[in-house]
C-alpha cells in the first residue's frame, strides 16, 4: 500500500514540478515571494511579508500601478538557502504570462545564492537593509540592490550618532565602545569597518563574539562589565537580542547605553526581555507606528475589510510589518518609474531594474505616498544601489518604540572606497567587466 | 580573583539550567532506551502553551495545570502511537522516530499558537545581588533552587513509590521486569509524562530567560554534552555534568577565548565531553557495558 | 517473469565477481546511464536541473558517504555536514591558491582534506561506542563551523565569509550552464558510486560489516579494529567532502559555513535511514524522497483554493505531515526504501503467476 502511494506521489510531484501555483490573469505584474512563516525566524518573516502583501493589496485596491494590477504567490523557504533557491527557480519565470518584477528574499544566505542567477536571469534582487555590502556598487552588481542601508552605512551612522551624543565626532577620542556580534558571517561583516572608524576617530573598540544562536551570554557580559565601556553596539539576531538585554541587566549594565543594529530593532527583539529592555536604543530605517497616512490607508482598505495578511492583527504597525510596507513602496515605485519609460504594461525584470536604478523619492513624492518619516529620501543611480544610508534612532519604553532622533546620515564618502575595493576584487575573481556608469547616465 | 569566582559561579548556575533539560533525556533513556531528540520540542511546546494561556487571561496555576495535563496527554499519545509500534527496533531507528516527532511537535505548537515571540515574566526580579563584591543573579539562584526541588521530587518518586520501584526494575533489566509482571507500556507512559513535566519546568525557566520562541528548542544542543559527560542513565550525572559544562565553558570563554578569538562556547563543551569519554567511555555515572561474544 | 535470474551461469570466476552479475541489472543500468547522460540534458529545463536533479545527485553522494560509515561500519555520525563543509572550503582554496589546478583535481583534493579531518575526529571511536560516539562527530560539527567562520583566510577574507564558485571549466569546456552543471555533477557522482559499490564488496567492506555487527567479535577473529574504523571515517569523509564541494560549486554556486549546520547533518542521516542502512541504491531513493517530498507537499498545498488556510498554517501543516510520515515510515518499513525495492523485485520475478 505504502509503495503504491509513494510511486503515485512521485508521479504527481513530477507532473506538478513545473506548473504554476494559482491561476492569474494576464496583464498583471508578478512578485515572487520567497517567504518564511515557520522556523526560527518566522517572527520576522510573517511581519515582513505581511506588510509587503498588504501594501500590494492596498495598491490593487487603488487601481494598481497605472492600471496594471499586481499579483504574487508565496513559496516557503524556512530561511533555508537551498529551499530559497528552489523557490527562486520555481517562481522566477512569472505565472501565466505575468512577468516577475523582482525577488525579495529577506535572507542574506538566499540573496548570496541567487546573486549570480539573478544576473543571468535579468531579475533584480532586492536586499533591503541587508545583503552584500559591495553590491552597493552597481557597476559590478547590476541586478543587486541593498536598498536604503548596507551594513557599512549602518555602523557608520551609529558611530555618528554616538558622536552627536558626545557633542561632536572629535569627542569620540578616548571613548570605549564594545561591539557584541552574532558569531556568523552576518555578525562579522562590519568588524573591519569598525576598526577603520576606530582608527579615524580614536575610540577604543573591542569586538566580542556571541556564538550562534546566542542563548547564553554570561561570560561575554561579565567581560563587558569588567571593561566598563561607554556604549555597547548590539549586532544581534533572533534570540540573541533579548538574551543580551536580560544578561546586561543581570550584570548591571544600563540598557540605555546599548544600541541595537538593524536586526536588533523590532518589538520581537525587545519585548521578550521584559523590564530589562526599558531604555534600550536601536536604529531603524522604518519606524514603527500606525500614524503614517499610508498605514491608515492600508488599515482602511485592506485590514478593516478582513483581508489583512497578519494572523495576529496586533502586529499591525510593528517594525517588521512596516519594513514590509517600506519594501512594498520601494518595489512599486520602481515599477512605476520604469513604466514611465517602458509603457503602462507589465514589465520584465530587466525593465524594472531600470526603474530601481532611477528610483528617486524626494520629500514631495514621499508626502504624496503618505510615507513621510517612514521612508527616508532616496536616490539611486547606476553606481549607487543603496541610495539612502540614513537611520533614525528609537528607544524602547517597555511597551513600544519611540523615535528619539531625526535621520542620521552615514559617512558614505568615507565608505565608498572600501566598498569599491571589495567589489573590484569580486569582479576580478569572477571575471566581470564593470559597467561604465558615466555612459549610462 | 573576585572576577574568577564571579565567572565560576555564573557558570555553575548556567549549568543548572542545562541540567534541567538533560534530566528529561535521562528519564526517557533510562526507562525505554530512547534517545529522545524531541525533548527540545517538548520544552518549546510546554512553554508556548503556558504563555499563550497566560496571555489569554488564564491565572498562573490554572495555566500550569492545563499545560501539565496537555503534556501528559501528549506523553500518552506518543507512547501509544510511536513507541509501541517501534518496540524492539534498533536504537538508531528510535532516535530517528524522535526526530520526526520533534518536527511534528514543532509544527503543531506553531500551528496552534503562532510564530510570534512572547515575553514571559515569572515575577522574579533580576536585579543583581551583590555578595562579597560579586554579582549574583537572583533569577539564576531561583532556577537552581527549582532544579534542586525537582531532583528531590524525582528522587522521592523513584525511591519511595511503587511506580518508582517498577521504574528502577525496568531500567535495570526490561525482560526481567516483564517476567515479574511489570507492565512495560504503563511505565513508558509514566516516564514520558514525567519527562513532559520536567520539560514544562525547563520551558518556563528557559522561556523567562530567552523569551518564548522557536529557538527554545535549540537548548537541546546545550544539553547534549551535559548528558554525555554525566552518562545517559543517571540523574545525578546530569546535574554534575551540567555544573561541569557550565563552569568549564564560561571559564574557557573568559580565559581561553581571547587566545583563539572568542566564541568557543559552542564546541568547547563537546571537546570537553570527548576528553571525558576517553577516560570514562560511558560518562561519569553511566553504566559500563560488559561485552561478551 | 519480468525478472528472471535463472539460467544465467557464471562460467568464469571473473563473471562471478563482476559488479552486476545479472544481465537485467547490467542492461538496466546501461539504459539508465544512457538516459541520464544522453537524454536528460535535452529534456530537462532550468528548474529541473537547478532545483531538483543537482541537489538530488549531490545528496545521494552525501548519503553514500554517511552510509559507508553508519550503514556499513556501524559508527553513528552527526557530523556529516562538517565534512561536507571541509570539502567545499578546501576545494575552493585549492582552486583559488594553486593557479591552473584542474577543477576535478581540486574536488579530489577537497575530498582528501575532508578525509583527513574525518580521520582526526574518528580517533575516539576506538574507545567510545554507540550513542556516546555522537559527541565526537558533534564536536567536529561545531568546531569546523566555528573555525571556518573565525578564520577568514578560509573564505579568502570575504567580509561575509561566503565563498563563490570559480568558473566551471574542464579542459576548456564550460560547464556553467544548468545542463552543464548537471552533467558535471552526474559524472562525478556516477564515478564515485562505482567506487563506493566496489568498496563495500571488497575485503574492507566485509570487515566493516563484521565490525558493525559486533566489534568485539570482529576483533577476536583478527580484524584490525583500528585500521578498519579509521578507514571508514576517512573514506566517508572523502565522499562527503566531494559532495560538499559539489554542493558549493555546481548546486548553489556560493556557500557559507552556516549552510553546513547540524540540520544538514540530520538531513543526510534522514536520507540514509529512509533509503536504507547498508544499501547503495538506498542513497538514491532516500535522496529522492528528501528532495521531492517537500516539493510535492508544497505543490499540493498550492492546489488548494486560495484563502482556505492561510499561508503560515499551511507550512506548519507540512511540517506535521513530514514528521508523521517519517514516523509512519519507520514503523512500516524500518529497513528503508531499498527494502521496498527488493520486495518489488521479488514480486516481479513471480509476476504474473503468483506461485
Amino acid at each position: 500500500m505504502f509503495k503504491r502511494s509513494f510511486v503515485s506521489s512521485l508521479a504527481l510531484a513530477i507532473s506538478l514540478g513545473t506548473t504554476a501555483l494559482t491561476a492569474h490573469a494576464e496583464g498583471e505584474q508578478y512578485f515572487p515571494l520567497q517567504s518564511y512563516r515557520v522556523g526560527p525566524y518566522a517572527a520576522g518573516g510573517t511581519g515582513f511579508f505581511g506588510g509587503f502583501i498588504d501594501y500590494l493589496k492596498y495598491v490593487n485596491a487603488n487601481g494598481g500601478v497605472n492600471g496594471v494590477k499586481l499579483t504574487w504567490s508565496e513559496c516557503e523557504t524556512e530561511y533555508v538557502v537551498e529551499k530559497g533557491v528552489e523557490c527562486y527557480e520555481r517562481l522566477k519565470g512569472g505565472v501565466n504570462g505575468a512577468p516577475a518584477a523582482a525577488t525579495n528574499p529577506l535572507s542574506v544566505g538566499i540573496a548570496y545564492a541567487t546573486l549570480d542567477r539573478s544576473t543571468a536571469d535579468k531579475l533584480p534582487l532586492i536586499t533591503i537593509n541587508h545583503g552584500r555590502t559591495d553590491s552597493t556598487d552597481g557597476s559590478v552588481f547590476p541586478y543587486a540592490f541593498p536598498l536604503q542601508l548596507n551594513p557599512y552605512s549602518e555602523v557608520s551612522a551609529i558611530i555618528n550618532y554616538i558622536g552627536q551624543q558626545a557633542g561632536g565626532l572629535d569627542k569620540l577620542k578616548g571613548q570605549k565602545i564594545v561591539t557584541l556580534y552574532h558569531g556568523s558571517p552576518y555578525g562579522k561583516e562590519t568588524n573591519e569597518v569598525l576598526k577603520t572608524l576606530a582608527d579615524k576617530y580614536g575610540f577604543a573598540l573591542s569586538l566580542v563574539e556571541v556564538p550562534h544562536p546566542g542563548n547564553e551570554q554570561q561570560s561575554q557580559w561579565l567581560n563587558i562589565r569588567r571593561d566598563k565601556p561607554d556604549w555597547v553596539i548590539l549586532r544581534g539576531w533572533g534570540v540573541m537580542n533579548p538574551v543580551a538585554l536580560k544578561t546586561a541587566q543581570k550584570v548591571g549594565f544600563p540598557a540605555n547605553r546599548i544600541i541595537g543594529n538593524i536586526w536588533s530593532n523590532s518589538e520581537e527583539d525587545a519585548a521578550p526581555a521584559g523590564a530589562a529592555a526599558k531604555g534600550f536604543i536601536a536604529i531603524t530605517t522604518h519606524p514603527s507606528g500606525t500614524a503614517f497616512p499610508v498605514l491608515q490607508g492600508i488599515k482602511q482598505e485592506v485590514v478593516d475589510k478582513g483581508q489583512g495578511d497578519l494572523a495576529d492583527p496586533k502586529r499591525f504597525g510593528t517594525v517588521y510589518y512596516n519594513l514590509g510596507v517600506v519594501n512594498g513602496i520601494l518595489n512599486v515605485e520602481a515599477v512605476r518609474i520604469a513604466q514611465e519609460k517602458f509603457g503602462k504594461q507589465p514589465l520584465t525584470g530587466e525593465q524594472v531594474r531600470w526603474g530601481f536604478e532611477n528610483l528617486k523619492l524626494d520629500d514631495a513624492r514621499l508626502a504624496a505616498l503618505g510615507a513621510k518619516g517612514l521612508v527616508q529620501p532616496l536616490k539611486l543611480s547606476c553606481s549607487d544601489h543603496e541610495g539612502g544610508g540614513a537611520v533614525r534612532f528609537q528607544q524602547w519604553d517597555g511597551e513600544k518604540w519611540n523615535l528619539i532622533s531625526d535621520w542620521v546620515q552615514a559617512d558614505r564618502a568615507l565608505l565608498r572606497p572600501i566598498i569599491e575595493a571589495s567589489s573590484h576584487k569580486y569582479a576580478a575573481e569572477k571575471g566581470i567587466t564593470p559597467r561604465d556608469c558615466a555612459k549610462e547616465a | 580573583m573576585e572576577f574568577f569566582f564571579e565567572v565560576l559561579i555564573g557558570g555553575l548556575l548556567a549549568g543548572v539550567m542545562y541540567s534541567l533539560v538533560a534530566i528529561g533525556f535521562v528519564l526517557i533513556y533510562k526507562a525505554s532506551g530512547v534517545f529522545n531528540f524531541a525533548q527540545g520540542a517538548m520544552v518549546l511546546f510546554a512553554a508556548l502553551t503556558f504563555v499563550s494561556l497566560l496571555e489569554r487571561g488564564v491565572p498562573f496555576w490554572l495555566a500550569f495545570l492545563i499545560t501539565l495535563t496537555t503534556m501528559v496527554a501528549l506523553a500518552l499519545l506518543i507512547e501509544r502511537a510511536v513507541l509501541r509500534p517501534l518496540v524492539n527496533l534498533s536504537p538508531i531507528t528510535l532516535f530517528m522516530a524522535t526526530l520526526g516527532l520533534s518536527y511534528m511537535i514543532e509544527g503543531f505548537a506553531q500551528a496552534l499558537w503562532g510564530a510570534q515571540v512572547h515575553g514571559l515574566e515569572l515575577g522574579i526580579s533580576d536585579e543583581p545581588l551583590e555578595v562579597g563584591g560579586m554579582l549574583l543573579s537572583q533569577f539564576d539562584l531561583f532556577a537552581a533552587g527549582t532544579a534542586a526541588a525537582l531532583v528531590a521530587l524525582l528522587a522521592l518518586l523513584f525511591n519511595k513509590t511503587r511506580i518508582g520501584l517498577s521504574l528502577r526494575a525496568v531500567a535495570d533489566d526490561p525482560l526481567a521486569a516483564l517476567a515479574v509482571g511489570i507492565r512495560l507500556q504503563r511505565i513508558w507512559a509514566v516516564v514520558w509524562a514525567v519527562a513532559g513535566f520536567v520539560g514544562l519546568v525547563a520551558g518556563l525557566l528557559w522561556g523567562a530567560r530567552l523569551g518564548v520562541q522557536f529557538s527554545l528548542s535549540l537548548v537541546v544542543l546545550k544539553a547534549l554534552p551535559v548528558l554525555i559527560i554525566g552518562g545517559f542513565t543517571s540523574i545525578g550525572g546530569a546535574i554534575a555534568g551540567g555544573l561541569i559544562v557550565g563552569a568549564a565553558e564560561k571559564l574557557a570563554e573568559v580565559y581561553l577565548g581571547p587566545f583563539v578569538g572568542g566564541g568557543i562556547e559552542n564546541w568547547f563543551p563537546y571537546v570537553l565531553a570527548m576528553l571525558f569519554l576517553l577516560v570514562r567511555p560511558a560518562g561519569l555515572f553511566g553504566e559500563r557495558a560488559i561485552e561478551r561474544v | 517473469m519480468l525478472y528472471q535470474e535463472a539460467g544465467q551461469f557464471s562460467t568464469r570466476y571473473a563473471d562471478d565477481r563482476r559488479l552486476f552479475r545479472l544481465r537485467q541489472d547490467r542492461l538496466g543500468l546501461a539504459l539508465l546511464l544512457a538516459f541520464a547522460f544522453g537524454a536528460v540534458p535535452f529534456l530537462g529545463n532550468d528548474y529541473w536541473f537547478s532545483a531538483i536533479l543537482i541537489p538530488f545527485l549531490v545528496l545521494s553522494l552525501a548519503g553514500l558517504g554517511l552510509n559507508l560509515l553508519t550503514g556499513y561500519a556501524g559508527q553513528l555520525s552527526l557530523g556529516s555536514a562538517a565534512f561536507m563543509a571541509v570539502g567545499a572550503f578546501a576545494a575552493y582554496n585549492f582552486e583559488l591558491r594553486v593557479a591552473g589546478l584542474p577543477l576535478l583535481a581540486s574536488f579530489l583534493l577537497g575530498g582528501v582534506v575532508a578525509a583527513l579531518v574525518a580521520l582526526l575526529f574518528g580517533l575516539p571511536s576506538l574507545r567510545i561506542k554507540g550513542f556516546y560516539l555522537i559527541v565526537s562527530t558533534l564536536a567536529a560539527q561545531f568546531f569546523v563551523q566555528w573555525a571556518l567562520t573565525k578564520f577568514s583566510w578560509f573564505s579568502n577574507d570575504n567580509p561575509s565569509g561566503v565563498i563563490t564558485a570559480p568558473k566551471l571549466e574542464i579542459l576548456g569546456a564550460d560547464f556553467g550552464s544548468p545542463a552543464g552543471r548537471y552533467l558535471l555533477t552526474l559524472g562525478v557522482v556516477a564515478a564515485l558510486f562505482w567506487l563506493g559499490h566496489n568498496l563495500v564488496r571488497s575485503e574492507l567492506g566485509r570487515n566493516w560489516m563484521a565490525v558493525r555487527d559486533m566489534d568485539t567479535a570482529a576483533a577476536v577473529i583478527g580484524i584490525p579494529l583500528l585500521k578498519t574504523k579509521l578507514l571508514a571515517f576517512a573514506l566517508s569523509g572523502f565522499f562527503l567532502g566531494i559532495a560538499g564541494a559539489l554542493w558549493a560549486f555546481t548546486y548553489l554556486g556560493t556557500v557559507e559555513p552556516h549552510g553546513f549546520d547540524l540540520n544538514r547533518s540530520f538531513q543526510v542521516l534522514f536520507i540514509v535511514i529512509i533509503g536504507g542502512l547498508g544499501s547503495i541504491l538506498g542513497n538514491f531513493l532516500g535522496a529522492a524522497f528528501i528532495v521531492l517530498f517537500p516539493l510535492l507537499l508544497s505543490n499540493l498545498a498550492g492546489l488548494l483554493p486560495a484563502g482556505l488556510i492561510d499561508a503560515g498554517q499551511l507550512e506548519n501543516l507540512q511540517k506535521i505531515v513530514f514528521g508523521a510520515l517519517i514516523i509512519a515510515f519507520l514503523i512500516k518499513e524500518p529497513e528503508g526504501l531499498a527494502r521496498l525495492w527488493r520486495r518489488l523485485r521479488e514480486r516481479a520475478r513471480l509476476w504474473p503467476l503468483r506461485y
